[in-house]
């Protein structure tokens, strides 16, 4: 058997991938969005997507994203499965009225009559050195809406994976992209077939046994590095990465934390209403005769993503991390 | 019957709404871009007016440089240049009043320099130590804004709410092609309308939005149609002839704090430079293209008037230079100073009095300040 060198794929090149192979294996899907066509995309996620499938498939709108939206809710409504692309985080908001009011639902409105395949892209979080509004953590929104799903990938198999499936899926999903991981690698080998991952399958990332680290997208890696570190203290940290936030798997989590009986969430969104008080409360009433300490969470702090300058004090980091872990000896404290 | 028969049969009195508003002739914009420079109207144009709008234009220019630059150096995040466009953002400033507001987006960093804001803070956002860097009430300069034509809107209520108090304010607000599309430019164009709010709403046709040339944006005989439907008046100025974009908007700002509500003015111009120094424009447009605009530079445009009319000579020329290079090694200096910033900022402006919760994590982060300033930060900058 031959091996040949494969140059490993970025996160983006994978996303372009599955938009690839979604648009050959179905005329139904297209993309659209602001500069996805001729530029294929600030982040080049759609790149020469344009060319390969025509404008038609693969289309430059006027620069609005409620109209995206609300026009991929009427071309859905004719049978195409629309991929839609907001350009950031912060600029989907335009588009909320139509997201809460009518994407999420639809097909509740039309008891079942009239669901929704619409695709979500939206590239999130910070940690990119950007300037205002483009770094929230917009997800506590999306998962408070009930009729969306959300997943948002930490690794590059998993970017393929979840857009695939989200496309597939015969209900909205909103994919979650971490901007700061789009230029990163892993081993996924771009030339094999790759998995359609199923939505709503958490994955044990790192497995261990003295306390559980619940996360997503891009404080995933931060994670596995603060259990890496956490070693030298005599920490064998589990980490989970959820991949999908609706719905929530709560087997995999809750069988971890059963195992470790230790738990803090991390995420970059802020604490306080956000996705980290819901995972808390869930692991809880699961688990509460496992717990040998309250779960805690580990978050960005609650103020308006600050600048670029500040960001770094900002996003939940290693130490950050390690120094909740230590605050899990709750018997020893108390 | 047949149902064209039953048509015919009906003919009711018309109810007033069916009767046309007005007139929609006074409100459209001329075929034509209005010029100044190269005409007729030259002669009549203030002398001293043009020549100070020469100055504006060469200092505007060398600003874009010169930030440009400290993209490239790394002390600015991020530059949208407007190259190519200073005579719009010069004349957006030059006809305001003290009193009158700018609502500026995230392009208009010029509009809002030459508005008299200090340029240092008014690169804050781009260099990212803060969101505004300048106190907005200062200058009457809103925040710059990122969200496309978000301003709009607040430029049409703080225009109502001055004229509800019986102030004699105007407001400018400045969008570009591609935010005309975006619904907050309709909602604030038909507020303006209905208020007959003293705003004047300046679109900077710059050709494209990010990538995404105008024919895709709108379908329009031009920009500046959209205000019939509206009610209000649309004007069409050449972007690039200094002399009339600021005619125009003079005109307009009159128009407005006279009562006569608001004016919707689009200026042909182009960006020379791409979208920010992040952008490759290679991607959707041609050299060819850019020369053409480059030969119908602003600064080009009014210095041949001048030169021609005897009223600019070498001298005056390198001394508009030599001002605009004082500025920009200003500029450089202070933009080459790191700025002192306090992590604990975070928390000090989130509210008027910090709740219990901010509190708590503004201690969480000294703590970790304080064990940093005893080990010494660690390579990793998320650590
Ligand atoms: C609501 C919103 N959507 C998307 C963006 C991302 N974005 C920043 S600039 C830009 C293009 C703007 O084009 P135009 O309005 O023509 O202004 P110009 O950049 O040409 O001055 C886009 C799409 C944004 N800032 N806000």
């Amino acid at each position: 058997m031959t091996t040949v060198a494969v140059k490993p794929a970025t996160m983006a090149q994978a996303l372009t991938r599955a938009l690839r192979d979604a648009m050959a294996a179905d005329p139904a899907v297209h993309v659209m969005g602001e500069d996805v066509g001729t530029l294929g995309g600030v982040f080049r996620v759609t790149d020469g997507l344009a060319k390969e499938f025509g404008e038609d498939r693969c289309t430059d709108t006027p620069l609005a994203e409620a109209g995206i939206l609300g026009t991929a809710v009427g071309m859905a409504m004719y049978g195409l499965r629309p991929v839609v692309e907001m350009q950031f985080d912060a600029f989907a908001y335009p588009a909320f009225e139509q997201l809460i009011s009518h994407v999420a639902r639809m097909r509740n409105r039309t008891r079942g009559k009239m669901p929704l395949p619409i695709t979500i892209r939206v590239p999130y979080g910070g940690g990119i050195g950007g300037v205002e509004h483009h770094s929230d953590s917009s997800e506590a929104y999306y998962m408070a809406t009930p009729g969306l799903h959300v997943v948002t990938p930490a690794t590059v198999a998993d970017a393929y994976g979840l857009l695939r499936a989200a496309i597939a899926s015969d209900d909205p999903v909103v994919v979650l992209e971490p901007k700061r991981l789009y230029w990163s690698k892993d081993s996924w080998n771009p030339e094999e077939p790759a998995p359609v991952e199923p939505i709503g399958r958490a994955v044990v990332r790192r497995p261990g046994r003295s306390a559980t680290l619940i996360t997503y997208g891009p404080s995933v890696p931060v994670c596995m590095e603060a259990a890496e570190a956490a070693r030298a203290e005599g920490w064998d940290l589990e980490v989970v990465d959820l991949r999908s936030l609706v719905p929530f798997d709560d087997e995999t989590v809750c069988a971890s934390v059963r195992r470790t009986g230790r738990a803090v969430v991390v995420h970059e969104s802020g604490s306080f209403g956000g996705p980290g008080g819901e995972i808390a409360a869930r692991v809880t009433e699961r688990c509460f005769h496992h717990l040998e300490a309250p779960v805690l969470r580990v978050a960005g702090f609650d103020v308006p993503y600050p600048p670029p300058m500040l960001e770094r004090h900002h996003l939940p980091g290693v130490d950050r991390i390690l120094d909740a872990v230590g605050r899990l000896q709750w018997e020893a404290e108390s | 019957m047949t149902v064209m028969e039953q048509r015919g049969a009906y003919r009711p009195t018309p109810p007033p709404a069916w009767q046309p508003r007005m007139d929609p002739a006074p409100l459209l914009p001329d075929a034509e871009p209005y010029r100044v420079l190269g005409t007729e109207a030259a002669a009549k144009a203030d002398p001293e007016l043009l020549r100070t709008l020469y100055a504006q234009l060469v200092k505007g220019r060398r600003y874009n440089a010169q930030a440009t630059a400290l993209t490239k150096q790394g002390r600015l995040a991020v530059y949208p240049s407007t190259t190519g466009q200073e005579a719009c953002e010069v004349a957006a400033a030059m006809v305001l009043q003290e009193r009158d507001w700018l609502f500026p987006s995230y392009r208009d960093t010029l509009a809002v320099v030459a508005r008299g804001v200090d340029p240092v803070e008014a690169l804050t956002l781009l260099r990212g130590d803060w969101h505004t860097g300048y106190d907005p009430y200062e200058h009457r300069v809103a925040p710059l804004c990122t969200p496309l034509a978000t301003q709009l809107p607040h430029a049409v209520g703080l225009a109502h709410a001055a004229r509800l108090k019986g102030d004699d304010v105007v407001a400018l607000a400045m969008v570009g092609d591609g935010g005309t599309s975006e619904g907050d430019f309709h909602e604030a164009l038909n507020f303006a309308a209905v208020w007959q709010a003293p705003v004047v709403f300046f679109v900077q046709n710059n050709g494209f939005a990010i990538s995404v040339p105008l024919a895709k944006q709108t379908a329009a005989p031009s920009l500046a149609h959209k205000a019939v439907g509206y009610g209000i008046r649309g004007r069409l100025v050449d972007g690039n002839d200094a002399a009339a974009v600021h005619e125009v908007l003079s005109d307009a700002v009159r128009h407005a704090r006279a009562g006569g509500g608001p004016t919707l003015v689009e200026a042909i111009t182009y960006r020379v430079d791409a979208h920010t120094n992040a952008d490759d424009a290679t991607r959707y447009r041609g050299d060819a293209e850019v020369e053409t605009w480059r030969e119908h530079d602003p600064i080009r445009l009014l210095e041949r008037e001048l030169t021609g009319r005897g009223l600019l000579d070498e001298a005056g020329i390198e001394a508009a230079r030599q001002d605009a290079e004082t500025m920009a090694a200003a500029l450089r200096e202070h933009m080459n100073q790191d700025p002192a910033l306090d992590p604990m900022d975070l928390f000090t402006h989130v509210y008027a009095e910090p709740t219990g919760q901010l509190r708590e994590q503004r201690d969480q982060l000294r703590a970790e300040l304080e064990a940093e300033a005893c080990t010494g930060p660690e390579g990793d900058t998320h650590r």
